[in-house]
């Protein structure tokens, strides 16, 4: 028996994406979690992965192509079955139909030895017009940069008035001292090498999940008007990349792996990020986001939540304040933890809680 | 020199009259009247009734004795009041003005000049608003030229009179009034080839006479929206300059045609065949039309500016075609954004 594999959904608003490169054949056997192919979104170029082990039947959208979320990009058999023959009856698809090329178009594909079966069209109706032609010409398959940054904007644009259209979001701050937390890290990080330095932003990220597994209610989703938990604890941090726009893909099972391991997910990911080298899950299965604009110098960060996750914890600069603690002032550096919640999904006393449970843990790092 | 496009005709004509006294003026209210558009108003006076010579309302008397006139050696300058009524001297226009030459066998010229105000937008209902200078253009042996700027308006007549061969003159309704700064020795200028008016790279738009303004406002507003729109001013319908017309499409790869005249069989339909004829290899999409509704000229106002071409029709139906919005055709009726327009609907009898 067969079935289809369709364009993923690889983030909110998303419409559709562009297919670069297979990394399977016909034939081919694979297992579940194998990243078959790299689809081209507005965040970049991103790793698709398979869900099933399956054997590839068919490859039903060549690289170049647009395809809508949803629609088929590979036909798959059972692993170890040989896939029977499509009956004759089956109808061509559309794209052995004549497609429409402008004439301009066609005739400057045929100049310059450009294979039209390989143009997307964007013109009326689907036309490969003269601007498709040009664009294939180019040595990168996907759209351009300013195209990409363009359609990021808009992506973004439309999840965020989702948010603050739907999302009743209220909002908590809580400054802490963070004197326990660097003082540890520095003395972790005392004897290793540059690379190896565990980074403030897993403790952040440890914290916050340690701090999900007891309020559960703020890592999930809000979906046809209930709540549902996510499986898993898999905070999206949100990084900018440097075009402009930002994405915040998943740091995978934070709750159950080490600081260590964090680190180097973290650095991994930030740098895959800003290379447009996103998986497919790590887009798509952040229960909860983090959002440091920490190196940016400001105070706090009141987050609009991505929807439909229905909580955003924000981190704000490390700054070094007048501190009372046990009738005595000192010194001391701080940061101030921000939550934004969806008051649908839960109220300001649990969102409380979780803050100051974010906040408690991050006193004693060992314990992380 | 400041002036109107009514006193740039005027001039055209007192110069007309100076240079060449073969050259007279005869129609419906242009001696003691001044001419129903006010074109003519003074020269009874400076040139006297020989040569400036109220007619009867007979267009089909007039226009003849004006043919008759050229034939004889005159210069007549014969003034249809209104395209509307050119109907009733159909038959000496196309029948004698536009064949003799050819029935002769090369005998006889008519060097006549017809002038005819032509046009809607003055709320003077169906039977006084047509644009029917597409439909005259399609007979072989008449020039039909229909000047928008001053310079042209100020220019073609002299031309117009020494061409040996009939030429209609059509002026649109709402130009007369327009007013603009004229050098102060324009003069004759000729009665063939289109000119770009503003040059562009992503659309042609391609018009004449009334509509050349309001697509020069287009050009403007699509400007805003980042489209650089290339706008021909065709000055002759009758030879139609198919150079200057594919050397634009060539340039833009789009365009869209603009005209106040019905779309079915119109000027408009032509100049989209020549296109794909003479360019189809530079075409990047359908060529669109923006032509007036297929209804009579509605008499209210705001149907009858729905009947006609405007400038937010011309931006649509632009960017529509540079931005792909479309499947086959743009039709200033359907509204691509949102489904049916007010046009659609006036053309469907729908209120």
């Amino acid at each position: 028996m067969s079935g289809m594999y369709l364009m993923p959904a690889l983030g909110a608003g998303m419409e559709s994406g562009i297919v670069v490169e297979w990394h399977v054949e016909p034939g081919q056997t694979v297992s579940r979690g194998d990243v078959i192919g790299v689809v081209d979104t507005e965040k970049g170029a991103i790793d698709i992965e398979i869900w099933e082990d399956a054997e590839i039947a068919e490859i039903l959208a060549p690289p170049g192509t647009t395809v809508p979320v949803g629609e088929p990009l590979l036909r798959l058999g059972v692993a170890g079955d040989r896939v029977p023959d499509p009956p004759e009856s089956t109808p061509s698809p559309p794209s052995q139909a004549r497609r429409r090329v402008s004439p301009l178009a066609r005739r400057q594909a045929a100049e310059k030895g450009i294979d039209l079966t390989q143009v997307t069209g964007t013109g009326p109706g689907g036309a490969v017009v003269m601007a498709d032609v040009e664009a294939a010409e180019q040595p990168a398959a996907g759209p351009s940069d300013a195209h990409r940054q363009a359609s990021m904007r808009r992506a973004i644009a439309a999840a965020m008035i989702r948010s603050k259209r739907e999302i009743p979001h209220y909002y908590l701050a809580h400054t802490i001292s963070l004197e326990s937390s660097l003082r540890w890290l520095e003395e972790e990080n005392l004897d290793r090498p540059p690379a190896k330095r565990i980074l403030l932003a897993a403790l952040y990220v440890k914290a916050v999940a340690r701090s999900l597994e007891e309020f559960p209610d703020l890592n999930g989703f809000w979906e046809n008007g209930a709540f549902r938990p996510g499986e898993g604890v898999h905070p999206g941090l949100a990084i900018s990349l440097r075009g402009g726009g930002l994405v915040a893909p998943a740091v995978h099972d934070a709750l159950t792996r080490t600081l260590e391991d964090l680190t180097e997910g973290i650095r991994d990911l930030v740098q895959r990020a800003r290379a447009g080298r996103l998986r497919a899950s790590e887009v798509t299965d952040p229960t909860i986001t983090i959002t440091s604009l920490g190196n940016r110098g400001v105070d706090a960060v009141f987050g609009v939540i991505h929807p439909p996750q229905v909580a955003m914890v924000g981190i704000g600069t490390v700054v070094e304040r007048p501190w009372a603690e046990r009738g005595m002032v000192g010194s001391r550096r701080t940061v101030t933890l921000t939550l934004s919640a969806d008051h649908r999904a839960g109220d300001g006393h649990g969102g409380s809680l979780f803050l100051a449970g974010v906040a408690r843990r991050l006193q004693t790092p060992e314990a992380l | 020199m400041k002036t109107s496009y009514r006193g740039a005709i005027r001039e055209a004509i007192r110069e007309a009259m100076h240079r060449d006294e073969r050259v007279f003026l005869m129609g419906e209210d242009v001696g003691w009247y001044g001419g129903c558009y006010a074109v003519s108003k003074g020269l009874l006076e400076e040139f006297g009734p020989e040569r400036i010579r109220d007619t009867p309302l007979s267009e089909s008397g007039f226009t003849g004795a004006g043919i008759g006139a050229a034939l004889g050696g005159m210069r007549p300058i014969v003034e249809i009041m209104t395209v509307n009524f050119s109907l009733l001297a159909l038959d000496q226009i196309v029948n004698n003005a536009a064949t003799l030459l050819h029935m002769s066998g090369g005998a006889f010229h008519v060097p006549l000049v017809i002038r005819m105000a032509t046009g809607g937008g003055r709320q003077v209902a169906a039977q006084h608003s047509r644009s029917l200078e597409g439909w005259l253009a399609h007979i072989p042996g008449l020039r039909i030229v229909p000047p928008a700027t001053l310079e042209d308006a100020r220019g073609m007549l002299w031309t117009a009179l020494e061409d040996p061969d009939p030429v209609l003159i059509f002026e649109h309704v709402l130009l007369y009034n327009r007013e603009g700064a004229l050098a102060d020795d324009a003069g004759p200028v000729p009665i063939e080839g289109a000119a770009i008016r503003r040059p562009g790279t992503d659309v042609s738009l391609i018009t004449y006479g009334g509509s050349l303004f309001k697509v020069l406002d287009a050009a403007d507003e699509l400007a805003s929206h980042g489209i650089s729109a290339e706008v021909v001013d065709l000055r002759s319908l009758r030879p139609l300059d198919d150079e200057t017309i594919l050397g634009s499409v060539a340039r833009t790869h789009r365009a869209v045609v603009v005209d106040e005249g019905w779309r079915s069989g119109g000027i408009s339909a032509e100049i989209s065949a020549r296109i794909m004829e003479g360019a189809f290899y530079e075409l990047d999409a359908p060529v669109a039309r923006v032509c007036g509704v297929e209804v009579p000229m509605p008499y209210p106002e705001h149907l009858e500016r729905a009947a006609l071409p405007q400038v937010a029709d011309v931006v649509r139906a632009a960017r529509d075609l540079v931005n792909g919005n479309v499947g086959i055709a743009v039709d200033v009726g359907i509204d691509s954004d949102a489904g049916i327009s007010p046009k659609a609907r006036i053309e469907r009898g729908e209120s």
